[in-house]
């Protein structure tokens, strides 16, 4: 029989080839491994102390972990029961656990270590419905009596008494599974409202997968390092999806901080990476250069561009001259392969981009290194797919085509609409949103696009973000907003001018870059608010906003700026957990700053509530100052 | 959640002047094992001294002081140590030229059979024992979770982080009695609260048994089970933390004797 769900696949793993690497963790800084088998052995372990437990088909677990391969198992373990994997965001605040846990009707929930513990034992009163909550690391909790609690490892032995009982019943469980049934609900974060619980089938998966094997070439022998969070559909595509249908090897980083030293270490195959990620490694690339020798920066300098030239004109289908191939050439061997294997990209075959736009800067600097780095383009609604830019066919500043078995279309009103086997099955317990977004089979993305003529996708930002300036000149926020993050000391920005007489910007600095900077200037400083509002910075930032003017219309550009105090937060509210902005949110709460953009104010007083990550709160008040973009030169200017 | 057992560290009426002055006089408690015990008091009060006389810095003038039983007074900082008693210090003792890895596996140093002749084979048991050792770091590095600063110099961290990599070289040596001079001192709130987090974990995981200086009340009362106080060289309360704090004298002590009308 083909395999048809996850845990099937598993089983077809485990059978097919025991012995091959499925699973690594680096602990006691070494990387420990599991087989498919081992795999196989423990995810049945969970599987049956769970049924144990009384977890029936169709019945939930909830999640709350960083990457590790007891969390990859309990989820398959809940799937390979009939049951249902719900993935949280291992950084959401209290309020946010409690509305995904209760809504998603959660049974179980996997909890990594005492943080996660504590937090949710805070919620129980709220969580009538969790019947246990699993912890993976015993760590601090040997003294916690709450009956609630249980270790993983105790559901792992009562699981195995029972498959000593019962050697048949794991076997039988996974192939009760249909294509059909609910493999994960992902919670959406969502940049309005309430989270969504969209509901994808082990067929959402398949398909998905299947779309990606006819377009890129991805082998038994591949590794990937999965450090992004599960709930986030690119990360559970990967992890889950195409590692058990192609049997990829899953390396798990040791902690969160160490995610680039354990990508040196492993070399993947295949990277995905939000563009934040990409942004970091660029500004890290940047402070690196800063501070190295005067040699290495000299030929960093002299052959980045050559790189980035030929990179350019390859997306353009232009040809290259001998000179420039030449030069690309000594680049490579000098500069370029040494720093992709410095950053652990020596061995990618396909590096990803997807979540968000990348800023095209950021998209040609990895390009012109020689990554192949390609931008994908889809929804938690698609299971994370939906269109790629091809090798050889990649044109800057498109998501490229639709996968195979993916059909496109863009509405009159400039909407993306997909339809395909990979669309997922509906929000769940949310009708009402489930009709809104699936109209006779096709998604409504909510994003703004079109093609080129070649095909290519364009996006432009979500439909309803697209502004529109008094003078009735359009703007995308997005796309200036990914200029100014180029800049390594520019951490976040929100573009603002609807019904507004021109652009104007707010800006998060980069504490970490912008604090080295000023440390190598000699300049003192206390906090983030601090450091924001020193003179200097504000002129530092000036020169980021004037280069982005540069390449922006005359009607659509930043006409004035202001540093923020604090960095937009998701335990905020004010951007996502995948680090999206709410706009909204930001315009409203941050409304008295906007009005002072747009009036002759000097400076705006602000006074902010902060919540820490226990919930409490405090309040910061500060004097912001507000300047004009080019005011500096235009002073020079007139003198 | 008295897990405390009978006394590990006796201190018997141990006296310590320099010159003319009483740094301690007469002082006297037990610390029972499995306790975590705080000393407390004003600036110059003899805590830090306190803390020297039991680990061999210094030695008392009169009084006794005894681990599981055995004399250690008199005795040098190498052989305390050897009995199982660490300690870290107000002002960071660690190497900082070199890497957050080997100052911890210095601090295994107590335990290392090897001799220089058998070190410079690489091969054997000198092998075998510092992969042993290794471990025993690996386990404290991921308690303390400074994964992603095993490689690099402590001088180059951060003034929190180095008071816990001082936290972990002091556990290598996996101590009977672990001597904390001000852990927090200098840090961050969050900081702070990291440390208490990590001084209670030590406590619970490996039932060490642990005498702590500080001078955030807060943190005292917060992780303390009992607490001893002292002032200009005497031991003028002891008990829980509720009692110690409602404590006349200790009032008295920190506020001053007008602070009382």
């Amino acid at each position: 029989m083909n395999p048809s769900t996850l845990p099937q696949f598993l089983l077809r793993n485990a059978l097919e080839f025991p012995g091959a690497p499925a699973m690594r963790k680096k602990d006691r800084g070494i990387w420990q491994e599991w087989s498919w088998a081992e795999y196989c052995d423990h995810v049945r372990a969970i599987a049956l102390g769970l049924v144990r437990l009384g977890f029936k088909r169709g019945d939930k677990l909830a999640a709350l972990s960083d990457n590790r391969p007891q969390l990859y198992a309990a989820l398959l373990a809940a799937q390979a029961a009939g049951g249902v994997a719900v993935p949280l965001y291992q950084d959401a605040i209290a309020r946010e656990l409690s509305f995904v846990i209760e809504h998603a009707d959660a049974k179980f929930v996997l909890a990594e270590d005492q943080e996660q513990v504590d937090k949710l034992l805070e919620l129980k009163a709220s969580l009538p419905k969790v019947e246990k909550v699993f912890y993976v690391d015993p760590k601090g909790l040997r003294h916690y009596a709450d009956p609630i609690l249980m270790p993983l490892e105790e559901l792992g032995k009562s699981g195995q008494a029972l498959a000593a009982e019962r050697p048949e019943l794991f076997e039988e469980l996974v192939a009760a599974g249909r294509a059909q049934d609910i493999a994960v609900i992902s919670y959406t974060s969502g940049t309005t409202g309430t989270p969504k619980g969209a509901m994808l089938s082990h067929a959402n998966y398949l398909a998905a997968v299947s779309g990606v094997l006819e377009v890129e070439r991805i082998e038994r022998s591949d590794e990937i390092l999965a450090y992004l969070p599960l709930a986030w559909i690119g990360e559970s595509f990967f992890s889950l999806g195409l590692t058990l249908v192609v049997g990829l090897t899953v390396n798990c980083p040791e902690r969160p901080e160490t995610v680039l030293e354990n990508l040196k270490e492993i070399g993947p195959q295949i990277v995905i990476a939000p563009p934040r990620i990409w942004e970091n490694l660029i500004s890290a690339v940047q402070v690196r250069m800063e501070d190295a020798s005067w040699l290495k920066r000299s030929l960093y300098r002299a052959l980045l561009p050559e790189g980035e030239e030929a990179a350019r004109r390859e997306m353009e289908k232009q040809p290259l001259s001998p000179g420039l191939r030449l030069r690309r050439a000594l680049g490579e061997f000098l500069v370029f392969a040494p720093l992709r294997d410095r950053l652990g990209l020596r061995r990618a075959r396909y590096a990803y981009t997807g979540g968000a736009p990348l800023g095209p800067e950021v998209f040609l600097f990895f390009r012109g290194i020689g990554l192949n780095l390609k931008q994908v383009y889809g929804q938690t609604e698609t299971t994370g797919i939906g269109w790629v830019q091809r090798d050889g066919d990649v044109k800057l500043g498109t998501v490229g085509k639709p996968y195979p078995n993916v059909e496109m279309r863009v509405s009159e009103a400039g909407e993306v609409l997909s339809r395909g086997p990979a669309i997922f099955v509906g929000y769940y317990k949310n009708p009402e949103a489930t009709a809104q977004t699936l109209r006779d089979g096709w998604l409504q993305t909510g994003d703004a696009a079109m093609l080129d003529p070649d095909g290519h996708l364009i996006v432009i930002d979500r439909v309803k973000d697209v502004t529109t300036l008094t003078d009735g000149a359009k703007f995308a926020p997005q796309f200036i907003e990914n200029k100014l993050k180029f800049s390594p000391y520019v951490k976040e920005a929100v573009a603002v001018g609807q019904g507004r007489p021109c652009v104007v910007a707010m800006i998060n600095i980069d504490m970490e870059n912008v604090g080295k900077w000023a440390e190598r200037r000699s300049i003192a400083y206390t906090t983030y608010a601090d450091l924001a509002q020193k003179q200097t910075v504000y002129e530092l930032i000036g020169r980021e906003v004037e280069r982005v003017n540069r390449d922006l219309p005359e009607a659509t550009r930043i006409r004035k700026y202001v540093l923020l105090h604090k960095e937009l937060d998701p335990d905020d509210n004010e951007v996502t957990r995948t680090r999206k902005v709410r706009r909204g949110f930001v315009a409203s709460k941050y409304a008295d700053i906007i009005d002072a953009l747009y009036s002759e104010a000097p400076s705006v007083a602000v006074t902010t509530t902060i919540t820490y990550q226990d919930g409490r709160q405090a309040t910061l008040s500060t004097e912001l100052a507000i300047r004009s973009a080019g005011a500096e030169f235009a002073a020079t200017a007139s003198a | 959640m008295t897990r405390s057992g009978p006394a590990l560290l006796e201190i018997r009426s141990v006296s310590k002047h320099f010159g003319g002055v009483h740094a301690l006089a007469d002082v006297g408690f037990d610390v029972r094992a499995g306790e975590i015990l705080s000393v407390i008091g004003p600036n110059g009060a003899g805590k830090t001294t306190l803390l020297n006389c039991i680990s061999g810095v210094f030695h008392p003038e009169g009084g006794q002081i005894r681990l599981d039983g055995a004399e250690i007074n008199g005795l040098r900082p190498s052989r305390v140590a050897a009995h199982g008693v660490a300690r870290t210090f107000q002002n960071i003792a660690l190497f900082r030229g070199m890497t957050v890895l080997d100052n911890l596996m210095l601090g295994r140093h107590l335990h290392m059979r090897n001799g220089v002749l058998s070190s410079l084979a690489y091969w054997g048991p000198a092998r075998r024992e510092e992969v042993a050792h290794r471990k025993v770091v690996e386990d404290i590095v991921d308690f303390l979770e400074i994964e992603a600063i095993r490689k690099q110099p402590v001088g180059s961290l951060p003034y929190g982080l180095q008071k816990r990599v001082e936290l972990g070289r002091a556990l290598a040596s996996h101590p009977k009695v672990l001597l904390l001079d001000e852990p927090m001192g200098g840090t961050n709130h969050e900081e702070k609260e990291d440390m208490a987090r990590f001084i209670l974990d030590v406590n619970d995981e490996w039932r060490t048994t642990i005498v702590l200086i500080e001078h955030d009340m807060g943190v005292v009362m917060d992780i303390s089970q009992r607490v001893v106080v002292l002032d200009l060289g005497r031991k003028i309360a002891e008990g829980s933390p509720a009692d110690v704090r409602a404590d006349s004298q200790v009032i008295k002590a920190y506020l001053g004797t007008k602070a009382t009308r």
